[in-house]
């Protein structure tokens, strides 16, 4: 089973891009996919994280993930403010919508990392919400090209469930755009 | 041909309500179950679903107004959750003494105070006398399953069924759901024949003051007394396990799937060790049961699906050769212990299942229970019942205070 | 012959004069109209029957005259309390005949 947390603000959609994952899983032959938000009253502008299971067999277990296999961070100004590294396993993976070159984070080597500017993406395609740049769409194209599991095709498919006609054209352009971009390190042992 | 697509338990419901045709919902929202009702009240808006929606200003009203509604004929639908439960209570023994066959969802959540809006199971739980059947969920599969199957059940033991799943643990976490086809629904659930209908040409007196005894009415039948009236209430649910069983049959046969009639078993038979739990916790025990027998101790899971009318005849079968049995429980009876444990003791009474039973009361208003914790106090109890131990006191799991 | 059971799973019973008895048989005063004051008999009109408004048991039949069903009126005495012009009085059984 991959465990999965999306780290984000109020606002970002990382309840969507959790779910589009778990919907792209499913169409990728995946039996048991879930995906949750924190559980509780939502904010806007506060911290949040939703998730995502993804398993070869139908899902039995609904706790909350402790340590997740890949995080996905949507907001590089969270680090600091939440333990992000705290709740990946040795091992895992880490995802990050940055402008900031990676060695900013400091990242240990046993990570492995991929780094992407999803605001600049979305800015590119003229992808903006509410005056802000979208990036949990674009941060699904990094997973893809970072994580795998899920294909650019499935991506699309899943997209279509949740958006209107002309959004899913504009999303996912961006996330074929941010699957190009995505810069990734390869953990080393240390 | 399925139909897969990946929803929330809450959406299940509100697409099982749609597809049995419920001709009248009202609904009063409130988290965790207010998705539920904003989804039905759009499939009405949209014509999607051909029903009356009736905006109410309370739970007790929403309640009430299905009652009217399920006398006069019609199929009827509500949801809530905890202290909007409460606030129904009295319309529960209503609903079940005129015994209406109304369907509803208890999106579960802990009750104040303090003020919680997370997940526990003390709101249904403490509806338990009210003459209502309750069957308790394990996945957002089963939610949409198991409607269909309440009304099938409902209308034929003439009771209410309360449908009750975790609030936010499976109302608010998407799973693949399997919607089944409307005509298949259809032909597995027969229309709702009243035995009461309240029209202007046969105008009848619906629940009456009853007396204590019997009393001869002005066409000289002998009408029972409240005594005699509540009697057919507890006989109807003596004999709904059948019922229950048999709609569970019919529907696996149907469509494929079977969620147990009473309860169900996930690697019970030749467990030692016998976890119990209802909803999604006792999803997350089979999960601990893996690990347990990875570990080398043979552990299983027994689900209880249906809460009331008890399952006495099926726990007995199915805990018969148990050597150790562990219940979690997401509520309590304050002052004494977790219901379920109770009940299953009671159970096991008089019979040879002397297995020694340790109760936990777990996830209170939302705290996170894991597989891993579940594994721990499973092997606690194990520990204690080797000291010779064989009713450990309540605990409770994961707390720490003074 | 055998009794006949209640079939019913729910409490309900037809709707008849006298689901409760002869409730006449309660009554220790009786009500009785002047039809010289009643003001439908006075006026020859259906006016006032405020007697049959305010009958709790519906024992009150609004015609021309007013009349009073004595096998079922309980002789609360709520008529004579409401009646405007005190048409109707309540006279003890005993002395009905005196």
């Amino acid at each position: 089973m991959h465990e999965v947390i999306w780290h984000g603000r109020g606002g970002q959609g990382v309840v969507v891009a959790a779910h589009v994952l778990a919907e792209a899983a499913y169409l990728e032959g995946f039996k048991g996919v879930t995906s949750a938000p924190t559980f509780g009253p939502e904010r806007r502008g506060a911290p949040l994280t939703a998730s995502t299971r993804i398993a070869d067999n139908p899902i039995r277990t609904f706790s909350q993930i402790e340590l997740a296999d890949i995080t996905v961070v949507l907001d590089d100004s969270l680090f600091g403010v939440v333990d992000i590294l705290g709740k990946v396993k040795k091992g895992g993976m880490v995802i990050i919508n940055t402008a900031k070159p990676a060695e900013t984070f400091n990242i240990p080597a046993g990570f492995n990392l991929a780094t992407v500017d999803a605001a600049n993406v979305s800015l590119k395609q003229h992808l903006i919400k509410e005056g802000a740049p979208v990036v949990n769409t674009p941060m699904l194209g990094a997973f893809a090209k970072a994580a795998g599991m899920v294909s650019l095709e499935n991506l699309e498919k899943a997209l279509r469930s949740k958006l209107s006609r002309e959004a899913i054209f504009k999303n996912f352009a961006a996330v074929k755009a941010a699957y190009e971009v995505t810069i990734t390190r390869e953990k080393r042992n240390s | 041909m399925s139909n897969v697509q990946i929803m929330t338990g809450n959406q299940a419901a509100a697409l099982g309500a749609k597809l049995c045709n419920v001709e009248v919902v009202a609904a009063y929202p409130i988290t965790p179950q207010s998705q539920l009702s904003e989804i039905l009240s759009q499939y009405v808006e949209s014509g999607e679903l051909k029903a009356e929606y009736v905006r109410v200003e309370g739970e007790h009203s929403a309640l009430t107004v299905c009652i009217s509604a399920s006398t006069v004929g019609a199929r009827v639908f509500t949801a809530t959750s905890a202290n909007g439960l409460l606030y129904m209570h009295e319309q529960l023994h209503w609903a079940a003494g005129s015994r209406l066959p109304i369907v509803m969802c208890c999106v579960n959540r802990g009750v104040g105070a303090p003020w919680t809006i997370f997940n526990d199971q003390q709101d249904s739980l403490a509806q338990r006398d009210t003459g209502w059947m309750q069957i308790y969920c394990r996945n957002n599969q089963e939610i949409l399953d198991t409607v269909i199957q309440a009304y099938r059940i409902a209308e034929a033991v003439y009771c209410p069924v309360m449908v009750c799943y975790d609030g936010f643990v499976l109302s608010h976490t998407m799973m693949p759901v399997d919607i089944p086809d409307a005509a298949d629904v259809k032909a597995f659930l027969p229309p709702y024949k009243p035995h009461t209908i309240l029209s202007p040409d046969d105008p009848r007196n619906l629940n009456p003051v009853l007396f204590p005894g019997q009393r001869r009415d002005s066409e000289g039948v002998l009408r029972d007394g409240y005594m005699e009236m509540r009697y057919k209430l507890q006989a109807a649910l003596d004999k709904a396990p059948e019922t229950i069983r048999s709609a569970n049959t019919a529907f696996a046969e149907a469509f494929g799937r079977n969620h147990g009639g009473m309860l169900w078993e996930y690697h019970a038979n030749d467990a030692d060790l016998i976890i119990v739990g209802m909803g999604s916790l006792a999803s997350e025990a089979t999960a601990a049961a893996d690990i347990l027998r990875a570990e080398g101790i043979k552990a299983g899971v027994v689900g209880i699906r249906v809460y009331r009318p008890f399952p006495k005849e099926d726990v007995r079968d199915v805990f018969r050769n148990a050597k150790a049995v562990v219940i979690f429980e997401k509520s309590i009876s304050y002052g004494y212990e977790g219901g379920l444990c109770s009940d299953l003791k009671a159970a096991f009474y008089g019979t040879n299942i002397k297995a020694p039973i340790h109760g936990y009361i777990a996830g209170l208003g939302g705290r996170d229970v894991k597989a891993r914790e579940l594994v721990a106090a499973a092997k606690d109890s194990l520990a204690s019942f080797d000291r010779g131990m064989v009713e450990p006191k309540t605990t409770w799991l994961s707390t720490f205070t003074g | 012959m055998e009794e006949k059971k209640d079939d019913n799973i729910s409490a309900m019973c037809t709707v008849a004069v006298g689901e409760a008895g002869k409730t006449g048989d309660w009554r220790s005063v009786r009500p009785v109209i002047d039809r010289k004051k009643c003001i439908p008999s006075l006026k020859n009109k259906s006016a006032c029957f405020l007697c049959w408004l305010y009958c709790p048991e519906g024992v009150v039949k609004p015609g021309i005259p007013v009349e009073i069903d004595l096998e079922y009126c309980k002789g609360c005495g709520i008529c004579a309390e409401e009646c405007p012009p005190r048409a109707i009085s309540m006279v003890r059984e005993d002395k009905i005949n005196e």
